[in-house]
């Protein structure tokens, strides 16, 4: 049953966008976000909705798992959607019934939020799904790095974060046996209250959480043993290097932004 | 042959914490692992035998005496890297000791904490993985592995420290009987075709069978210490120390019980049917 939690899932492939230097795509996504606040007219939105569309049929990444990452954020869109619609006022009187007035300025801005809402997601997604999420830590250690002349404690982080990854599907494998097994010993976690039904899960997390302190444990004697000391004087299998290719995302990426920009500043 | 671990006159105390009372596991022991060799240590639980293996790779440090590692001392901080560089360490749980999300990634853990230039890692994971026979798998999800398959890449990430010595502990004691195979099998090979030193600690009787010298331990002392052929025909003693023998042996040893004049030495199934066939003769 907890087989199907996928987090920051990953669609192995060898296109452009997969090759791109995971630096790189975080830049990118950094440069796309910017540009699709800076956008305000349908002809900047539809120039980064046309990068957005090239990037993902680039990476081969299936439309449907693009709206499928959306399903949760429907809620919110809507809720979003309608503050708008009902709250800005301008351009011409569409509709006045009871308390509700609709203004077509409030329909365009309804339309544009929902619209950068759902990019903001999709853009977003579309990093998770051509990068590995060891290619992804890795990228962002190198990009914060020069935080450590601040005392962050980049490489630190990086490494929890890789090492929280790789413990994920062993920890979901745990709780499913521990589940199995408070089961078999006539536990019942379907019926009940809620509160009940909260109260059934601690006997699936004290064992999970002794558990997950053991292996912490084993896990850190295992790394001592094999001479790990921290990042200093740390080297890695697979460096990082920018190629021709991540030239080419990048001159892409300037493009659209100053694309916007020009585009902004003649008003549209 | 010279010696590659030395422990002279160990004695280790677990410290007393809250209401545990300070545990003393060995007064007083003394063992050489000669370099090249492959020695088994068996013992019964809580007998110290993990606590000992600890003592290699300065994990744990001795309470008193010393501990010498191709001469180095272990109390020695500044050569902690070189000893645990020397001295490879496989744990129980593949689990738990596993570091990364994809099999060369976790080969490579320790050759980069060594600051071992790229493609010179590049190198030793590929031979690492080849050794152990998990080359095609170098591209895998490690969770998605069988136990003796994530043993072996415990192991191919120890070998890419280029060690002189791999002491593994209780290796195989999560592992199914295949599993179990695979991993023995592998550190068989590593002995005797890359000369590596080898310290296995387990509780399966027919694994020590392969090494050329058993240790046993018992309530933290040496109870006796020899090749498989002589520990395992002192039938009595092992018993008494709560250990089994191999199942070979203690056909023998009932056979001779009942007054057939057969020898104990005998390990494999082959040799024991010989020896049965000899005395029927």
């Amino acid at each position: 049953m907890l087989k199907d939690i996928t987090l920051g899932q990953f669609f192995p492939g060898k296109t452009p966008v997969h090759r791109l230097d995971p630096r790189t795509k975080l830049l990118l996504l950094i440069v796309y976000i910017v540009a699709l606040f800076l956008a305000r007219s349908y002809l900047s939105y539809g120039l980064v909705l046309l990068f957005l569309v090239g990037a993902t049929l680039l990476g081969r990444i299936p439309f449907k798992s693009m709206t499928k990452g959306l399903k949760p954020m429907l809620i919110f869109i809507l809720f979003t959607a309608l503050l708008n619609l009902f709250y800005t006022k301008g351009g011409t009187l569409l509709l006045d019934w009871w308390i509700f007035e609709i203004w077509s300025e409030g329909v365009k801005t309804a339309f544009f939020m929902v619209l950068r809402i759902m990019m903001l997601v999709s853009g977003t997604f579309l990093l998770t799904y051509t990068t590995s999420p060891i290619a992804l830590t890795d990228g962002l250690e190198r990009l914060l790095s020069p935080l450590k002349k601040l005392r962050v404690p980049v490489h630190e982080l990086a490494m929890m974060m890789s090492i929280a990854l790789r413990f994920i599907p062993t920890l979901i494998e745990e709780t499913d046996k521990i589940i199995s097994a408070q089961k078999a010993r006539g536990a019942d976690f379907e019926t009940g209250s809620l509160m009940r039904r909260a109260k059934a899960l601690i006997p699936i997390l004290v064992p999970l959480f002794v558990s997950a302190f053991r292996r912490a444990d084993e896990l850190a004697t295992a790394m001592e043993c094999r001479c790990y000391h921290g990042g200093e004087g740390r080297t890695r299998l697979k460096v990082l290097r920018f190629a021709t290719i991540d030239l080419i995302a990048f001159l892409v990426g300037a493009l659209l932004l100053a694309g916007v920009i020009v585009l902004r500043h003649f008003g549209l | 042959m010279s010696n590659l671990i030395t422990a002279e006159k160990l004695s280790f105390t677990y410290p007393a914490s809250g209401e545990r009372l300070a545990l003393p596991v060995f007064e007083n022991l003394n063992l050489e692992i000669a370099e090249g060799s492959f020695t088994a240590v068996i013992g019964p639980n809580g007998c110290g035998k993990s606590t000992l293996a600890k003592h290699f790779n300065a994990v744990l440090l001795p309470s008193g005496g010393k501990v010498w590692v191709a001469g180095l001392d272990t109390s020695d901080e500044e050569k902690l890297l070189e000893i645990r560089r020397q001295i490879g360490m496989v744990f129980q749980n593949p689990d738990n000791q596993i570091v990364a999300n994809v099999v060369e990634e976790d080969v490579a853990f320790a050759p980069e904490n060594l600051g071992v230039p790229s493609p010179e890692i590049r190198r030793r994971v590929d031979e690492a993985l080849k050794t152990v026979g998990m080359y095609e798998y170098r591209e895998h999800a490690p969770h998605l592995l069988s136990g003796g398959q994530k043993q072996r890449i415990a192991i191919a990430g120890v070998l890419a420290m280029k060690p002189r010595c791999i002491v593994l502990d209780e290796p195989t004691a999560m592992l199914d009987p295949r599993g179990r195979e695979e991993v023995v099998a592998t550190v068989t090979r590593l002995n005797r075709e890359q000369g590596i030193t080898v310290v296995l600690i387990t509780h399966h009787m027919s694994e020590a069978v392969h090494a050329d010298r058993v240790i046993v331990m018992h309530r933290g002392g040496i109870l006796t210490d020899g090749s498989p052929r002589e520990v395992f025909s002192q039938v009595e003693l092992l018993r008494q120390a709560g250990l089994d023998v191999p199942q070979t042996t203690e056909l023998l040893y009932e056979l001779r019980k009942q007054g057939w004049p057969v020898p104990l030495d005998a390990l494999t199934p082959e040799e024991c049917a010989e020896a049965i066939a000899a005395a029927l003769r």
